[in-house]
């Protein structure tokens, strides 16, 4: 309850400067607290009992509204919550409320939020990276101990990196997607941002598992990731993968790797240089596959069930369409636009069809990589945080910023952001370490290793 | 590549999205940009290589056909933007 209450009055504090939150849920989080005080009380509590906890607002929370930083569901209020957070809340966990992310989880910088600007906790002029740029200020700014956020390109990693904490995508099918508001379904997956890559372990922990509401989650067992955390990487192959290291790398983020790897050869990891060959084509291919099961999976937005309703319609396809158009943001709408078109009569062989095939080319190169290599190590983002609005009239240039992370949801395979240092002007930089499918004990014990050999995740932004 | 107004049209059409003029003319240009760019993918031979629409290698996920509790006709009708008894309402379909 004292952690509660601390961490509410924190977020009134710090939130007009920051704006991580889309809704606070004060009373349920004095209920969960109340409830998990009783819970400790009787001794029969886990390392998750009483923690407060906030959630990116794509998970439906039943009988609290849930947005997905649209206007479209602007006053949906789920009648069930997703497993996910089911799953953090039967161990007890606090639910301090629903955080502020691009529209449908479709951006790299919380701009296309309907709900407000959120900024960077280490400079407020910086986006805090997206889509979940919520979950990552919150942590930063210390107005949550953990959050859920969800990365189908980098969602996680990204605003983790550019807000100096922790973040893991794990294994696509690691974690149950039931109750996730859908974007590109084949590449979505949940996972935690936390201040520490033990949190991180401990959330992961929690949060695997089969669910018999997504078929696509799988069923091989839960390893205790709190055991891998061992400390040591001594023989650890390390791969570094040359198109990655390429010449127009921020001198910043390129100091911050060679520190990185300078660290781990004190550790006595091994480095190895690989080749993942197709990553130019991984930004085309993705831009390609999420924009088509948009199209698809947003097409249910049609004003009848729930969501916005445009009024005085003339008929049936007139409601739909002006729903749609009223309810939906820009960025939704290009995205929206852009599947439709790649999905349409005449273009589904030489777009979608075709990246599906390009897909296939770059698992094949992670398949490859990971013969050789225990590890992947890269840079999560070419630059440090940019500012707010630098790169909002250029969809092109944003989606170009997420070529390093996009690659692993194409190849389905874990990766986590780990704070790595700082730019010259004192943003957070994150490194990548990219995982084998359902191996996240082995990322997570290189990113343990680094963060007892580093300092980074001690500082704090001054807020 | 260039995109036309109603290449645009077209696609909104499908998409059931209406946009103003300026919105037009703005996913036109964006839509060329774009397209443009993934058009680098035409650069690799792709040639008896499979398409993946999955990447974790999955059998069917088959489970019993059982009747379980579903959550009834007030809490899934809850969100109706508009309502008659139990069913949804909406504008006149045929005129």
């Amino acid at each position: 309850m004292e952690a509660t209450k601390a961490m509410l009055a924190r977020i009134e504090a710090v939130e007009p400067q920051i704006g991580s939150f889309i809704t606070v849920t004060h009373g349920q989080a004095l209920a969960d607290a109340e409830a998990a005080d009783r819970r400790i009380a009787s001794g029969e509590m886990t390392f998750l009992t009483g923690i407060p906890l906030a959630i990116k607002d794509i998970f439906l929370t039943e009988g609290i509204r849930t947005t997905c930083g649209s206007r479209m569901l602007d006053n949906f209020i789920p009648p069930y919550s997703a497993t996910s957070w089911e799953k953090l809340h039967s161990h007890g966990a606090v639910l301090l409320g629903k955080l502020n992310q691009d529209e449908f989880a479709m951006g790299s910088s919380n701009e296309s939020s309907a709900f407000g600007v959120c900024r960077n906790p280490w400079d407020r002029t910086c986006i805090p990276g997206g889509s979940s740029g919520g979950s990552a200020a919150a942590v930063a700014a210390r107005q949550a101990t953990a959050t859920l956020g969800t990365d189908t390109g980098g969602s996680i990693r990204q605003p983790a990196s550019h807000c100096g904490c922790v973040g893991l995508k794990p294994t696509y099918g690691r974690v149950s997607r039931y109750g996730v508001i859908a974007y590109a379904s084949s590449l979505d997956q949940v996972g935690p941002l936390t201040r520490d890559v033990t949190d991180s372990a401990i959330m992961l922990g929690a949060l695997a598992g089969h669910d018999p509401k997504d078929s696509t989650s799988v069923a091989t067992p839960v390893p205790d990731y709190c055991a891998a955390l061992t400390g040591t990487v001594k023989g650890l192959r390390i791969g570094l993968p040359k198109e990655y290291f390429i010449a127009g790398l921020d001198p910043d983020v390129q100091k911050t790797m060679d520190a990185a790897i300078e660290t781990y050869r004190r550790l006595d990891a091994e480095f190895v240089d690989i080749s993942l060959p197709h990553t130019d084509y991984a930004v085309a291919t993705y831009y390609l596959i999420a924009t088509a099961e948009a199209s698809s999976n947003l097409a249910r937005y049609d004003g009848v069930r729930f969501g916005h309703r445009a009024e005085d319609a003339a008929g049936l396809l007139d409601m739909y369409t002006r729903s749609r158009s009223q309810g939906f943001g820009a960025e939704v709408k290009r995205r929206i636009m852009l599947g439709t078109y790649a999905l349409s009569s005449g273009y589904y062989d030489a777009y979608y069809v075709k990246a599906q095939k390009v897909r296939t080319l770059i698992m094949q190169d992670f398949m490859r990589a990971f013969g050789d290599v225990d590890v992947i190590l890269t840079p999560v983002a070419p630059t440090p945080a940019f500012k707010i609005g630098e790169k909002s009239d250029d969809p092109l240039q944003m989606y170009l910023s997420d070529i390093f992370t996009i690659p692993v949801n194409l190849a389905g395979t874990c990766a986590m952001s780990v704070p790595a240092g700082f730019s010259a002007a004192g943003l957070p930089i994150g490194l990548q370490l990219i995982g084998k499918p359902f191996d996240e004990e082995t990322i997570l014990r290189a990113a343990h290793a680094f963060e007892q050999a580093t300092e980074w995740h001690t500082r704090k932004a001054v807020i | 590549m260039n995109i036309s107004v109603a290449d645009v049209e077209k696609v909104a059409r499908l998409a059931r999205l209406e946009l103003s003029e300026e919105e037009k003319s703005l996913y036109a240009g964006q839509m060329a940009a774009i397209l443009g760019y993934v058009e680098k993918l035409k650069e690799l031979n792709t040639d008896g290589i499979l398409p993946t629409s999955h990447a974790v290698p999955m059998e069917n996920a088959f489970r019993e056909d059982a009747v379980s509790p579903s959550i009834g006709i007030e809490k899934a009708l809850a969100n109706a933007p508009d309502r008659v008894e139990s069913f949804y309402r909406v504008p006149k379909v045929i005129e």
